[in-house]
C-alpha cells in the first residue's frame, strides 16, 4: 500500500515537471536537448522524404535544417518524427515536435483555434486532380460521376467536396488513412480520380506503377499555402522559424548561395550584406542566436532557390516549375520576404 | 469468562478493519486528488495554447462526405450527423462480423473434427493461417489483391442484372410501388402463424411424445403465404438496375469493395479463433454422452442437437464472448482502407477539421466501452441462461 501511494505522488511529481518544462522558453529546450524535433510527413518525395539509409530531404526537411544551422550552426542535428495527416496538430500541440514542417496548408481555423501559429509560407501550392491520361478526360468540371481517392485528415477532403457540389457534380468519395494506401487504392482502379495538392501530385505520380499513363488535370480548386508550423504563445520560435526561411529569400534576391557565402563574407563592402552576414553588429543576438546565424543557413541549406531546385526543381523526378514560388522580382512570382536589417 | 479481551495496546489504529479503511479512503482521495490535477492542469494547458474546447462544434456543418450512409447523409449535415452515420457503420459491421464469423467458426470448427481426413486437413490449414497472419495485413490483402484481379466498371462481370468490378458488387434496387402494404400484411400474418404452429407442435410433443417438423414448416409457410399475397397484389416491386456509365456504374444498389474487404476480413479472421474454441467445446463433452444418447436411440444430428451441442456451450460461450468483443474491437481497424467507420470518421476527419483532440478520441473510447460492454452484458445473461442449473 505505501509503496502505491509513493509510486502514484512520484507520478504527479513527474507530471508536474512535464508541465513545468513545457512552459519554458522552446529554444532553450532545443538547446538543452542537443536538437530540433522536426515533425514531417510519412513520404513526400520533394518535400520530406527518407531515402533507403534513413536521410531525410525535401523542402520541408530543409526548413528544420535551416532552424538547426541557426541555433548549432549544423544542419544535421535535427531528428524526424514522421507524421500522418490527422496526427500532426496532436504532435505538435503536446509538444512532441518542435516544429511541424509537413507541407501544411495555412488556414483560417488551423491559426485561429488549434493553439498554433503558421510561420512562414515556403511553398505556394493549389489543389488539383490526377487522372488517367486514357479516360480522355482534359478538365475537372468533366468529372460527374467519378470516384476519388483521397488522403484523410487534410484540407483535400473539403475542397473536393466544396468543388464538386458548386458545380453540380455528383461523386463517390474514397477516403483512406494514409497517403500511400490512398495512392495504392487509385494505382489499382479503385477511383477514376485522385487528388491532392499539385506538388503533391506531381511528387505522388513519381510512385506509380506508370508515372506516363497519368495526367495532372489544368484547374486548381484551392490556394494552399504550405509552410512550418510552431506552437502558440513561443514568439521568440515563431520568430527564428520564420527568419530562418526569410533569410534563405532575402539570400536568393541578393544572389548570396551556399558556393559564394564565404567568398562574399571575407569580400563584400556591402553593409547591408555584412549585416545579414554578422561580420557587422550582432542581428543574432535579438533572437538569443549566435552572430553568424544567417551565414550558417546560407551556407549549410543554401538560398530558398537552391533549395527549390534541389527538391522539386526540373532536374529532380517531382519536376515542378518555379511558378507562383519564383521570386517576386520574377515574372509570376509571389515569393517576398521582408528585409534582414 | 469475559467474551472480550481489551489490552491497552488494542487502540482504535490497531484494529485491522479500522486500519484497512483508513488506507482505503486514504488510496480514494489519492486518486480522486490524481484525477483532479491531471484534469485542471489539461484544462489550464489548453487555455494557455488557445485551443478551443467542449462539443459545440457537433452543431456546425461538416462539410465532407462519407462513402457509406445508411441513413441520408450530405455535405450539408453537421458533425453530430456524420458521427451517427459512422456509429451506425461501426455497429453494422460489428453485427454482421459476429454473425458470420459464429457461422464460419461453428462450421470450421466442426470440419476439424471430422472423420474425413480431406475437410478436416483443409479446416486444419485454414485455422492455422488465418490465426496467425496479423489482422491488418488480412484486410490489406482483401482490399487491395481482390481489387487489382477485378475488371474495371467498363468491362464488369456481369451476371443477369449483377454486375462485379472494382467499383463493388451491383445489384438491382427494388423499388416498392403502391399495394405493398398487402404484401407486409402478408408477412405479418405468415409470422404469427408460424408462432402458432411452433406452439401447437411443443404442447402436443409435451402431451403425446409425437414430434412434428415445426420449424421447416414455419419456412414454408412464411415463403408461401408472402408469394401468394405477392401475386394478389401483383408483383408491386419494379427493379432499378445498375447501368455502366462513362465513370461508374449508375442505378441499383452497390456493395462498396471497402466494405466487403472488412467484413471478409473480420469474420474469416475472428472465425478461425472460435473454430478452435468450438472444437474445444465439443472436444469437452464426455464421450459416454454420445453412447448413452445412442443407446437411447437418438438418430446422430438429434445426439449432436439435443446432447452434445448444450453441453458443449457452456464451455464454448465465455471464450467466445472476448472473440466478438474482440471482433467489435478490431473493426476499427476498417479505417485503413476507407472504410467510413467510426475511428475514421470521428478520430481521422472531425479531428482534422475541429483539432479538438481530447472530446473526439474520448467519445470514440465511450462509444468502444459502452459496444464492449453491452457485447459483454448480453453473453453473460446467454451465459447464465444456458449454464448447468444445479438442482
Amino acid at each position: 500500500m505505501k509503496s502505491n501511494v509513493g509510486k502514484l505522488l512520484s507520478t504527479a511529481a513527474i507530471a508536474a515537471t512535464i508541465s513545468a518544462g513545457a512552459a519554458a522558453s522552446t529554444l532553450e529546450d532545443v538547446k538543452a536537448k542537443g536538437f530540433v524535433q522536426c515533425g514531417v510527413s510519412t513520404g513526400v518525395p520533394g518535400f520530406s522524404n527518407a531515402d533507403d539509409k534513413g536521410n531525410w530531404s525535401g523542402i520541408d526537411v530543409d526548413a528544420c535544417r535551416a532552424v538547426s544551422s541557426a541555433i548549432f550552426g549544423d544542419a544535421q542535428k535535427v531528428k524526424f518524427t514522421p507524421l500522418s495527416a490527422k496526427e500532426r496538430f496532436t504532435a505538435l500541440q503536446s509538444g512532441e515536435i518542435d516544429i511541424l514542417a509537413r507541407n501544411t496548408t495555412w488556414t483560417y481555423t488551423r491559426d485561429a483555434s488549434l493553439g498554433l501559429d503558421f510561420t512562414a509560407v515556403n511553398f505556394y501550392d493549389g489543389q488539383g486532380f490526377m487522372v488517367r491520361k486514357d479516360l480522355g478526360v482534359k478538365s475537372a468540371l468533366d468529372l460527374d460521376g467519378a470516384t476519388v481517392c483521397t488522403e484523410q485528415g487534410t484540407t483535400t477532403e473539403l475542397n473536393m467536396a466544396d468543388f464538386f457540389r458548386k458545380n453540380k457534380l455528383s461523386y463517390v468519395p474514397v477516403v483512406v488513412q494514409k497517403a500511400d494506401e490512398a495512392l495504392a487504392a487509385y494505382d489499382s482502379g479503385r477511383c477514376d480520380v485522385y487528388t491532392t495538392d499539385k506538388s503533391g501530385l506531381a511528387a505522388h505520380r513519381t510512385k506509380l506503377a506508370d508515372p506516363s499513363a497519368h495526367v495532372i488535370l489544368p484547374e486548381t480548386i484551392s490556394k494552399e499555402p504550405l509552410g512550418p508550423v510552431v506552437r502558440h504563445g513561443d514568439n521568440q520560435w515563431k520568430d527564428i522559424v520564420t527568419w530562418a526561411m526569410y533569410v534563405q529569400v532575402n539570400a536568393e534576391e541578393m544572389d548570396i548561395t551556399s558556393k559564394n557565402v564565404a567568398k562574399i563574407k571575407s569580400e563584400t563592402n556591402d553593409p547591408g550584406i555584412k549585416r545579414l552576414l554578422g561580420v557587422e553588429g550582432d542581428m543574432g543576438a535579438q533572437l538569443e542566436l549566435p552572430a553568424d546565424w544567417a551565414y550558417n543557413i546560407i551556407a549549410n541549406v543554401g538560398n530558398y532557390g537552391e533549395v527549390f531546385e534541389r527538391n522539386v526543381g526540373p532536374s529532380t523526378p517531382v519536376d515542378l516549375p518555379r511558378g507562383l514560388n519564383a521570386l517576386w522580382t520574377e515574372a509570376g512570382g509571389i515569393m517576398y520576404a521582408p528585409p534582414v536589417r | 469468562m469475559s467474551d472480550k479481551t481489551t489490552p491497552s495496546n488494542n487502540s482504535f489504529l490497531n484494529d485491522a478493519g479500522n486500519r484497512a479503511l483508513i488506507f482505503q479512503i486514504l488510496l480514494l482521495a489519492m486518486v480522486v486528488f490524481a484525477g483532479y490535477y491531471l484534469f485542471s492542469n489539461l484544462q489550464a494547458n489548453l487555455d494557455n495554447r488557445g485551443i478551443s474546447t467542449g462539443f459545440s462544434f457537433f452543431n456546425e456543418p461538416a462539410g465532407f462526405p462519407i462513402l457509406i450512409h445508411l441513413i441520408e447523409y450530405t455535405e450539408a449535415n453537421t458533425y453530430g450527423r456524420a458521427f451517427v452515420v459512422a456509429l451506425i457503420n461501426t455497429f453494422v459491421i460489428s453485427l454482421l462480423g459476429i454473425i458470420l464469423a459464429t457461422i464460419i467458426g461453428v462450421i470450421m470448427g466442426l470440419a476439424r473434427l471430422s472423420k474425413n481426413w480431406l475437410v478436416a486437413r483443409l479446416a486444419t490449414v485454414y485455422i492455422e493461417t488465418l490465426r496467425n497472419i496479423p489482422l491488418l495485413l488480412q484486410m490489406f490483402f482483401w482490399y487491395f489483391a481482390v481489387l487489382a484481379a477485378l475488371p474495371a466498371p467498363r468491362d464488369s462481370y456481369e451476371f443477369a442484372d449483377f454486375l462485379l468490378n472494382k467499383r463493388g458488387i451491383y445489384s438491382p434496387n427494388p423499388m416498392i410501388q403502391d399495394g405493398f402494404g398487402l404484401v407486409i400484411f402478408g408477412f405479418i400474418l405468415s409470422i404469427v402463424a408460424s408462432i402458432g404452429l411452433i406452439m401447437w407442435a411443443k404442447k402436443r410433443q409435451t402431451k403425446t411424445g409425437l414430434w412434428f417438423p415445426a420449424y421447416w414448416s414455419s419456412l414454408g409457410l412464411i415463403v408461401g403465404i408472402t408469394f401468394i399475397f405477392l401475386a394478389i397484389a401483383g408483383f408491386p416491386i419494379e427493379f432499378d438496375l445498375p447501368q455502366k456509365s462513362r465513370f461508374n456504374v449508375t442505378g441499383g444498389m452497390v456493395l462498396p469493395p471497402e466494405f466487403v474487404a472488412v467484413l471478409v476480413a473480420l469474420s474469416t479472421y475472428t472465425g478461425a479463433f472460435i473454430a478452435e474454441i468450438v472444437r474445444a467445446g465439443i472436444l469437452s463433452v464426455n464421450w459416454g454422452q454420445t453412447e448413452a444418447a445412442r443407446s437411447l436411440g437418438l438418430r446422430d444430428s438429434m445426439t449432436q442437437r439435443l446432447i452434445v451441442l448444450p453441453q458443449a456451450l457452456r464451455v464454448i460461450i465465455p471464450p467466445l464472448t472476448s472473440q466478438y468483443l474482440n471482433l467489435a474491437k478490431n473493426s476499427s481497424l476498417g479505417a485503413a482502407i476507407a472504410y467510413p467507420e467510426l475511428v475514421a470518421v470521428v478520430m481521422g476527419t472531425t479531428l482534422n477539421q475541429t483539432g479538438q483532440a481530447i472530446e473526439t478520441i474520448g467519445l470514440c473510447m465511450l462509444v468502444y466501452g459502452s459496444l464492449s460492454l453491452s457485447i459483454s452484458v448480453f453473453m453473460n445473461w446467454y451465459n447464465n441462461k444456458m449454464s448447468l442449473i444445479e438442482r
